[in-house]
């Protein structure tokens, strides 16, 4: 396939970046100075995505990386991409910005043509002007002055070959890490508007819990406290000072009538989903009658993985101003459009009466609190019209509110027959689904952000999504006889929604398990296994990659303390191929020492921007594998803390190589998921080459493999 | 400031605002609040120093962490009133003017970062242990930022960066 032939990989939803009829305009603007402008509705929020696509841009009008600059992504002014989340942002946004690039290139290059004569195959674009072979020149800006560009964008202009690539495929750095070292105003939560006021929503100590009188007056009283907003079970805060609010905020646990309500049902171990009402989801079903009769051998297995957060390392922030009717929030949300509807829909105004600018946050891996801060903020504002109010969670509220990822069971049963070949494979699922962000269910009386379901009026809880349940759940293996069933659990003790690499976690975690314990049934190195079941070269390529780069010995066993697993997948079956072998040391805990990872997200634009994406994925599922849990205690959430909540310390964390196998000619792939489910599955089989003990339930605790070790 | 018996209706917690004076960045500051007020408020809130940045307001992330007389510690939960006559040092204060920190070019040359909100603790703590400890090992760099957390997962890059500082100034 040449870069021409590259059609977008289809995403769940429907597909984000340019139409063919935008305008031109809609997407890359010309200015002045010979720069440009690229405007998405797409949002930075620490991956480099912005720093990936000025790449192509750049490529395309043929300037240097530091002239493409990224329009603020405003509900005001840019297109309406949805949310930014499932590793799409390059496969649908950066493919379509390219061919947009790619055509506004041509479309200068035909109107210099006209203007300098020749043919405009003879013309050169550089530096923000078009050069003819007799040396004269024309302004890019010049030839757009007369709104050439507003034309309808066709997908019809082919970008670049390969060979004129400059910009692609190298490592432009990080120009955001000056601000970031240096401790510049770079996040939401260093926005600081004339007048502005600091907010705090007063959390019920349980999502059961109600409220009864409250003492409004004496938190009026208090020093600074400018106003006090109640609405059904709703309080807040809105002081001159933060050090006042957060005094505001104190008082306002202690003496108000909270009645915690009933416990939560019991999590502490997710079988409770394979009990409770359920409905049933066929992913795939495939029968060959003549295989299944060759079954000599059969390994069933279950799995489970608890609820666990996102944990930004900051809370979640906004800041909003209620003028002339009109609310301006400013959040760190994944999708502002979305934001801004669902805003208008519990304010109860137009949707033309809310603006939502994005200002960048800490990471987020997903759905958590960015979203809900916004209302707080807003429904705060609304408290004193004219004055901006900066509403900053507090940690434990971004601990006990965000929505979690949810806790799941995997139970799966395969066979083999006499030839050591895979022919049959039964999944059954179990999970509360994910995808609760604003504006996905667009119904009547249902809304996402959290304080909705607090008000007097409240809006029921967004439904989830059963799909990403099923993430990653059908094996990426030539196997004849396959029901992959997933069952949606509706009724959800916690509030769930979308986690980085939502149910490919544990369904890979749990397929790359059965895989290597299938390898040694039928008495074959499991790399050399997982070869023999895939005809995908791009799988077997990545596979092959990350053994080499760890040296891999066919049939290596452990030692008693070390081990080596590995673990692989194509993340949803259509982004990237990442394989990954993880060394494990079994001493007073267990460690991962050393990963070796190979990754195809198909053409690579930022070669560093891939890796590192790629280090941290793989140092997140570590975390997510190794430590993470949520735990209630009664009526409440327990974990809201780091020491309560445990993630990956720098002391753990390993030494990563990672390879990346190049693409040029083929689609970008999202890559930021890739590797949470096969790093969960490479340290389960580490564990087990290591030990000879195999441990199903995450976390993969010290305590777990002891007690397995009986 | 010593206060005599509470007047009938006063509230014992109501704060009474104070001057405390204190250096940052090797500039005097003072500032009129309550003495109980955080330091990271103040340096956020009245002194517009913004890299010093919120994370747990418990001390457990080391997000907000800061060199007070040159030791790093948290911010967050360090009341105003005791760095009064100190010194403290913010991630601000690591730059020479124009010029980048050793440290702070490292973590630029190595992409030490994704969403980098970790990073003004991280390289606090990391410019007061190259102070006291100018060629640690990658051991002593990791328990050094150990009281660190990064959700991103770039602790790989992270202590390359902090090694490359310390070997370029040994060069």
């Amino acid at each position: 396939m040449t870069a021409a032939g590259m059609t977008a990989a289809s995403g769940d939803g429907p597909g984000d970046g340019p139409k063919p009829g935008d305008r031109l305009d809609r997407w890359i603007t010309l200015e002045a100075d010979g720069s440009a402008t690229l405007h998405t509705g797409k949002v930075e929020i620490g991956q480099g995505l912005h720093i990936a696509l000025a790449q192509l841009v750049a490529d395309e009008l043929g300037l240097p990386f530091e002239r493409i600059h990224v329009a603020p992504v405003d509900t005001d002014d840019s297109p309406d991409e949805g949310i930014t989340a499932g590793s799409r942002s390059m496969e649908e946004t950066g493919l379509g910005i390219y061919r947009v690039a790619a055509e506004v290139r041509v479309t200068l290059l035909a109107a210099a043509a006209v203007r300098l004569g020749g043919p405009a195959a003879e013309l050169v674009l550089a530096g923000g002007e078009v050069r003819a072979a007799d040396g004269r020149t024309i302004a890019c800006t010049d030839l757009a002055a007369d709104g050439l560009l507003g034309r309808a964008f066709t997908g019809t202009a082919a970008p670049r070959p390969l060979a004129q690539r400059r910009v692609i495929g190298t490592s432009v750095g990080r120009p955001d890490l000056l601000g970031k070292v240096t401790g510049g105003r770079v996040y939401i939560q260093d926005l600081e508007l004339p007048g502005m006021l600091h907010g705090r929503a007063v959390r019920p100590p349980g999502p059961n819990a109600t409220l009864g009188a409250i003492d409004d007056a004496a938190l009026r009283a208090l020093p600074g406290v400018v106003a006090v907003a109640r609405d059904g079970r709703f309080l807040g805060v809105v002081a001159e000072r933060e050090e006042q609010a957060l005094a505001a905020l104190e008082r306002a646990r202690r003496s108000t009538g909270w009645d915690a309500g009933p416990d939560i049902p019991s999590i502490a171990d997710p079988r409770y989903l394979v009990a409770a009402v359920s409905a049933e989801t066929v992913a795939r079903e495939r029968s060959d009658p003549a295989a299944l009769a060759g079954a000599v051998t059969r390994l069933d297995a279950e799995f489970t993985r608890p609820f666990i957060a996102h944990a930004a390392i900051a809370p979640s922030c906004a800041v909003a101003v209620l003028e002339g009717g009109r609310y301006t929030v400013w959040a760190h949300s994944q999708g502002i459009f979305r934001l801004r509807n669902e805003l208008a829909k519990v304010l109860g105004v137009p949707t033309d009466a809310v603006r939502v600018i994005h200002a960048q946050g800490p990471g987020v891996y997903g759905h958590n609190g960015s979203d809900d801060v916004a209302l707080d903020a807003a429904l705060l504002a609304r408290a004193v019209p004219g004055r901006p109010v900066r509403v900053q969670w507090m940690r434990d509220d971004e601990f006990a509110w965000e929505p979690f990822g949810t806790a799941m069971v995997v139970r799966l049963s395969a066979a083999l027959d006499g030839s050591g070949r895979v022919v049959d494979w039964q999944h059954d699922g179990w999970g509360h689904g994910s995808g609760t962000r604003p504006s996905m269910a667009a119904r009547p009386g249902v809304a996402s952000l959290l304080a909705a379901r607090h008000l007097a009026e409240p809006l029921a809880g967004a439904p989830p999504q059963v799909s990403g349940d099923l993430r990653n759940a059908t094996p990426p293996y030539d196997v004849p006889n396959q029901r992959i069933a997933g069952h949606f659990v509706r009724s959800a003790p916690l509030r769930t929604s979308s986690l980085r690499g939502l149910g490919a976690h544990l369904n890979v975690f749990a397929v790359e398990s059965l895989m290597d314990e299938l390898a040694g049934v039928a008495g074959v190195d499991p790399v050399e296994f997982r070869l023999r079941h895939l005809e995908d070269e791009r799988a077997r390529a990545v596979i092959r990659a990350a053994a080499d780069l760890a040296g891999w010995v066919p049939g290596e066993r452990g030692d008693g303390e070390r081990g080596r697993g590995m673990g692989y997948a194509r993340y949803k079956d259509s982004s990237a191929y990442a394989a990954v072998v993880v060394e494990v040391e079994a001493g007073t805990e267990i460690r991962v020492s050393r990963a070796w990872a190979a990754i195809d997200a198909g053409m690579i634009v930022s070669p560093d921007g891939l890796r590192n994406q790629s280090e941290g994925g793989i140092v997140q599922a570590i975390s997510f594998t190794l430590h993470e849990a949520v735990r209630t205690e009664g009526p409440r959430v327990a974990t809201r803390g780091w020491e309560t909540y445990r993630v990956l310390r720098f002391s753990e964390a390993p030494t990563i190589e990672v390879v990346l196998l190049d693409q040029p000619t083929q689609p970008p792939l999202g890559a930021g998921e890739a590797f949470t489910g096969p790093v969960a599955a490479a340290i389960g089989n580490a564990i087990w080459s290591a030990l000879g003990v195999r441990v199903r339930d995450l976390p993969l605790t010290r305590e777990r493999v002891v007690a397995a070790i009986g | 400031m010593t206060l005599g018996e509470d007047l009938p209706g006063m509230d014992p917690e109501a704060p009474v605002f104070e001057a405390v004076g204190f250096a940052v960045n090797g500039r005097r500051a003072s500032v009129v609040v309550d003495p109980r007020t955080p330091l990271l408020y103040v340096l956020r809130n009245d002194l517009g120093l913004k890299g010093t940045r919120f994370g747990c307001g418990t001390g457990q992330c080391g997000t907000c962490t800061v060199m007070v007389d040159g030791r790093p510690q948290t911010s967050c939960d360090l009341p105003v009133s005791a760095v009064a006559g100190r010194h403290v040092t913010t991630v601000e204060g690591l730059a020479n003017g124009d010029r980048l920190d050793p440290l702070q070019q490292a973590f630029i040359d190595e992409g030490a970062g994704q969403c980098g909100y970790c990073l003004s603790g991280i390289l606090v703590s990391a410019a007061a242990l190259l102070e006291s400890n100018p060629q640690p090992t990658d051991q002593e760099v990791r328990a050094a930022l150990d009281g660190h957390i990064c959700r991103c997962g770039a602790h790989t890059r992270i202590v390359r960066a902090v090694r490359r500082a310390a070997e370029g100034a040994r060069a």
